[in-house]
């Protein structure tokens, strides 16, 4: 499995702060963002935003890092802290 | 002398005269450069009542870890300290405190502005902003954007 976070407006526009995604057929951060997106039309609005972030195992990363079982990733907007 | 970084996250409150105490210590500094961030009463505009901060836990603290070992790579730095508040505050309040110490202005003044620049486009915080008329999540600026490509190099 695949833990996956959300943050700030993320998690507030999908109502969720975490979850458990199954690993088959995932081996990057875009096909998982994809298969999030798949779920129904709102996680297909947020996902599809441009600002979107991710983060694999805690580190900024983008659309074409390896994603496999047992990883921790995470969609974030821009940060705006300080 | 360099000594490792103090990175913390927290809900509490800091104490600056404590901070800048811990800072000033070693008489082998001749500057100690300090910035605080409050939370100011209004956003593009906007009136503001509080300021709620929130972060990834893990990640916060690691991309602070990263950033003060970038500054104290780039200057010779001796004491580093990098705290940010998480939670609800109110007008006034303080949220983010950053010391730096160098035997010498230039480097301390720099490395400070640098740590901040990075930590306003780089660390997981995010500000969702309360006024009269609800609340909202804070856009990141451009302009942040911008301060922190002013100290890429070539």
């Amino acid at each position: 499995m695949i833990q996956v976070l959300f943050f700030a407006q993320v998690r507030e526009l999908l109502g969720t702060a975490k979850l458990e995604f199954s690993a088959q057929g995932i081996n990057n951060t875009e096909q998982l963002r994809a298969a999030l997106a798949a779920q129904d039309d709102k996680w297909a609005k947020v996902m599809a935003s441009d600002k979107l972030l991710v983060a694999v195992n805690q580190t900024i990363s983008n659309w074409e890092a390896s994603v496999a079982d047992g990883d921790e990733v995470a969609f974030f907007p821009p940060v705006t802290g300080g | 002398m360099s000594q490792l970084p103090t990175i913390r996250v927290q809900t509490a409150d800091f104490d600056v005269a404590h901070e800048y105490e811990l800072l000033a210590k070693d008489n082998s500094d001749g500057a100690v450069v300090t910035f605080v961030g409050k939370v100011r009463d209004f956003n593009d505009g906007n009136p503001v009542t509080d300021l709620t901060l929130e972060h990834y836990p893990g990640m916060t603290e690691a991309v602070l870890q990263q950033i003060a070992q970038q500054a104290h790579e780039r200057w010779p730095l001796n004491f580093v300290t990098i705290i940010h508040r998480v939670g609800t505050m109110a007008l006034g309040e303080q949220i983010v405190f950053i010391g730096v110490t160098s035997a010498h202005r230039k480097a301390a003044f720099a490395a400070c502005e640098f740590l901040i620049d990075f930590l306003k486009t780089k660390a997981p915080f995010w500000k969702l902003e309360a006024g009269d008329t609800g609340s909202h999540w804070v856009e990141a600026r451009d302009s942040d954007e911008q301060a922190a490509k002013m100290w890429q190099q070539d």
